[in-house]
């Protein structure tokens, strides 16, 4: 292969080096307003009353727009649950919940009339744990049933109570056999703390409404769903609604469905002019951000090193707003799985509505949360049983082709090849003295979301291709590997294809930029649209040159029959269409692929600071073929950077009024270069057995549930047990005081 | 108030409120977009752009403190020899992402490597320290910093 399974430099890289490349707070319209929030100061409370008349009288003011200027809408959004309001309703549920949006002709002028609203709050006691939110008698975060949004799986059901939505397995393989007294048991609870993704780059918005039209730049990683929606909450025909995508400064998730396009949109729609909101951080942090937790873990094994059985209950606090949350249910339920093979699973799963600001997706989300919990549990059996840890993970592991949850895609992948490379890299073997310790790792997480997904190809007269696919480049390579992928297929030297930027006016349509499909499914579509382009231009040759088809060829951007050749743009314009939907060819079960999630550790702690060091990470990325073997590399380290902050110090904090205290970078601390592993290394392994292109399968997540729990355990093996994240030094320092 | 800087190597006559960061100067006022906001509080660097040479968090920097000093913004810099030789090394690596944080980063280096400040691996990881990314793991970008410096990777 000339192009793909190649580290290629990204085309893109120089135009973001040199400043030139557009991200969505750079863009301007003429005749633009901008848009400043008024967001509630508090938790939970009735709006008494709203004074805009000052803000009004601002100099440069156009418009205050609140919930009563979207009385002829039914102003209620969510893609999975509609459940939100674009402007608070009479009532706030979380302390950044917006209740009024300014536009004027400056910044400063909109700022200033924020300033000037006077709100006056009844204050409702708020519920800001999932603990106090499914007792009998906590009140409601929101009366009456939930609505399905337009983006609900046609089988979710859901429940009346803040825990509205429960994912549940119960199953029994054979009838767990033999004396209670063979078998050991270990159980505990666990906690994991709400976290902030953090994509550099706070959310941009552009919006237009002009009556009967949208226009929309936005930095959203689903710029279709986004059309979807605004079309349905604004009353207009989704071809009315054009979303366009510039580049994006990191997604990881915060930027997936749709976030400030609402309120920005009918802020256009009062103006009648152009609006441009842009987020700052401490926006960006009560927008979306990862899931806290709380869970119960049993898990038994019988003297022989058998695993038995495991039951799980977890709650998942989604905020005032449900946003992604069933979906992260359904993630953390199936990691609390594991891929082991039991004679008996329990699991349930529920995603619980409280006061705080609404969470959705962050990389990794599932396995994340749970996969730390089951693999200490393995750990902590395997001590009991004096048996080897990775040992008593083999003897139990599934093999390819055995089904870990009924129902679901039997698993597609080499587990056991799989810990067996990371165990080999980390150098297992006899426990290491003193406070060091190793711990390894591995689950498995539904990967590729959906096959809807379609590209066009398109040979330009200039003899260059322009690939037409509605991936977003959120920075993860998708447009390097797309390129790469129709390069190959048409033979091209990498710098003739060009990948153009989404709009959804004019790109086919592409679910979603996330659960690490991009490769896989979108990649799909453009292999199959390269190759139908591929396959007209031969045609044409046959046609008009009369070529012998058995023979004509393409190679170096020319058509080439024996001695004979043409450029390929001697063709003239011409195109070719592709779709990934074969993915879901004889109904197959879904997910569609498993990301594997496996990944070692070793560490050292310091007994006097609670510090813990990351000596070394060694993470699998199990991607059946690497299309970018650096781009790949990339995804890996950067994500083993995000879990030593989720995992080690990263936790946003509330008051007991539910309102967010760390809500500057100076208070939330994130990794810099001085946290990273001594020694990170990314296991590329390559079966060919992917359903993408080439044998190819996504990655880039997987190593949240993979290193989570491998820093856990080894954490444990150093002789501190942390059953609450993040391994912070102050809670490691009083788990060795707690001990001795 | 009026203010003249120089930015790019342009002079500049501007009217500016006593309070305009210079980030909001640049990007808003010049259209030099290659500088970013992202934390605003001088912790992520990614709005970095030198002023007489020195790198500063533009996005805490009043514009009128520039007033008669020299502003290059990496528009500025991509014009010069050592960029061409940074960028390049950082494409061999793939050492950006998202590249959010990349004219932070660019613009923290280029008074290091111009003065050959750079004398080690763990020189380059201090440095470095000033600039977030939440992409990419920094390995790839500490290694091409390490090429470019002339300095052993390891
Ligand atoms: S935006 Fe200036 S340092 Fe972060
Ligand atoms: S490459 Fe995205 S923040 Fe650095």
């Amino acid at each position: 292969m000339r192009s793909a399974g190649r580290s290629l430099p990204r085309p893109d890289l120089r135009a973001k080096l040199s400043g030139e490349a557009v991200f969505g707070a750079d863009l301007a319209e003429p005749g633009m307003l901008h848009v400043r929030l008024l967001r509630s100061v508090v938790a939970h409370a009735r709006i008494v009353s709203l004074d805009l008349d000052a803000a009004r009288q601002v100099p440069g003011v156009v418009c205050v727009v609140t919930a009563a200027d979207l009385a002829d809408l039914d102003p209620m959004w969510g893609h999975y649950v509609r459940d939100r309001p674009i402007l608070a309703d009479g009532v706030v549920r979380f302390a950044g919940e917006i209740v009024a949006a300014v536009a004027a002709e400056t910044p400063a002028a909109a700022a200033a009339a924020v300033a000037e609203i006077d709100v006056e709050y009844d204050e409702l006691p708020p519920l800001l744990d999932v603990t106090a939110a499914v007792a009998p008698s906590a009140p409601r975060v929101h009366s009456g049933p939930p609505r399905p949004g337009f983006a609900c799986p046609p089988s979710a059901v859901f429940g009346d109570g803040n825990d509205f939505y429960r994912w549940r397995v119960a199953h029994t393989r054979v009838e767990p056999s033999g004396a209670e007294d063979k078998l050991v048991t270990v159980a505990h609870e666990y906690a994991f703390p709400a976290v902030y993704q953090y994509a550099m780059e706070p959310h941009a918005v552009i919006a237009e409404h002009d009556g009967d039209r949208i226009r929309v730049s936005s930095t959203c990683q689903h710029p279709f769903l986004v059309r979807e929606e605004l079309a349905l909450l604004f009353g207009l025909p989704v071809d009315r609604v054009r979303v366009s995508v510039p580049f994006i400064g990191g997604g990881f998730g915060s930027k997936s469905y749709t976030k400030m396009e609402p309120v920005a949109v009918a802020v256009a729609r009062q103006a009648g002019r152009p609006v441009k909101l842009v987020n700052r951080v401490e926006d960006a942090m009560v927008t979306t951000r990862r899931h806290g937790m709380r869970a119960r873990m049993r898990t038994v094994a019988d003297r022989d090193g058998r695993l038995v059985s495991r039951d799980a209950e977890i709650w998942l606090d989604t905020g005032a707003y449900a946003d992604n949350g069933p979906t992260v249910t359904m993630v953390a339920g199936m990691a609390a799985v594991g891929p082991y093979r039991w004679d008996r699973v329990g699991v349930d799963a529920a995603c619980v509505y409280t006061n705080l600001p609404p969470a959705g997706s962050y990389r990794g989300f599932g396995a994340a949360h749970l996969q730390w919990i089951g693999e200490s549990q393995v750990d902590e059996l395997a001590e009991i049983l004096g048996m080897d840890r990775l040992q008593l993970r083999r003897q139990n592991l599934l093999a390819r082709g055995e089904t870990m949850i009924p129902g679901t895609r039997p698993i597609d992948a080499d587990l056991a090849g799989d810990l067996a490379a990371v165990a080999d890299r980390l150098g297992w073997g006899p426990p290491l003295p003193g406070r060091q310790g190793r711990g390894i790792s591995v689950g498995v997480s539904p990967a590729g979301a959906s096959h809807h997904s379609q590209a066009r190809v398109e040979l330009r007269g200039d003899g260059r291709v322009a690939v037409r696919v509605g991936t977003q480049e959120i920075g993860q390579g998708a447009r390097t590997v797309h390129a790469q992928i129709a390069a190959e297929v048409l033979d091209l030297p990498l710098d003739r294809v060009e990948v153009v930027p989404t709009d959804t006016g004019d790109t086919p349509y592409d679910r979603s930029t996330g659960a690490s499909r991009s490769t896989t499914v979108a990649g799909l579509a453009v292999q199959r649209a390269s190759e139908d382009l591929r396959a007209a231009l031969l045609r044409t040759a046959v046609e008009r040159w009369g070529v012998d088809p058995a023979v004509a060829t393409l190679a170096g951007g020319r058509i080439v029959a024996g001695d004979r050749s043409w450029a390929i743009e001697e063709v003239g314009a011409c195109q070719g269409h592709g779709d990934a939907g074969e993915l879901a060819a004889g109904g197959a079960t879904m997910p569609l692929f498993w990301e594997v999630c496996v990944a070692g550790a070793q560490v050292t702690v310091d007994p006097d600071t609670g510090q813990i060091e990351v000596r070394r990470a060694v993470t699998a990325a199990d991607v059946g073929r690497a299309l970018n073997p650096s781009l790949v590399e990339r995804q890996d380290e950067g994500c083993a950077l995000q879990v030593v902050g989720n995992a080690l110090f990263e936790e946003m904090r509330f008051s007991e009024e539910g309102v967010l205290l760390n809500d500057t970078l100076l208070d939330y601390r994130i990794p810099t270069v001085a946290d990273v592993p001594h020694e990170m290394a990314c296991v590329i392994i390559e079966n060919g057995d992917g359903p993408g292109p080439f044998g190819a399968k996504g990655c880039g997540e997987s190593v949240f549930g993979g290193l989570v729990a491998a820093l856990v355990c080894a954490v444990a093996d150093a002789g501190v047990t942390v059953r609450e994240l993040p391994m912070s030094p102050d809670r490691v320092w009083h788990a060795i005081r707690s001990e001795s | 108030m009026a203010a003249r800087l120089t930015v790019n190597g342009e002079a500049r006559e501007l009217d500016l409120a006593d309070n305009a960061l210079l980030l909001d100067v640049l990007r808003d006022e010049l259209g030099l977009i290659g500088a970013k906001r992202s934390c605003d509080v001088q912790v992520c660097g990614t709005c970095t752009v030198l002023v007489d040479g020195t790198p500063v968090s533009s996005c805490c920097f009043l514009a009128h403190d520039a007033a008669g000093r020299e502003v290059q913004t990496v528009e500025g810099f991509a014009l010069e020899p050592l960029w061409e030789e940074l960028a390049a090394a950082f494409s061999r690596h793939n050492a950006f992402q998202c590249g959010f944080c990349a004219p932070g980063f660019v613009m923290t280096l280029k008074p290091l490597l111009a003065e050959r400040r750079l004398r080690s691996r763990a020189d380059v990881v201090a440095e470095l320290s000033g600039n977030l990314c939440r992409c990419t793991g920094y390995r790839a970008i500490v290694d091409a910093v390490c090429e470019v410096a002339g300095v052993d990777p390891s």
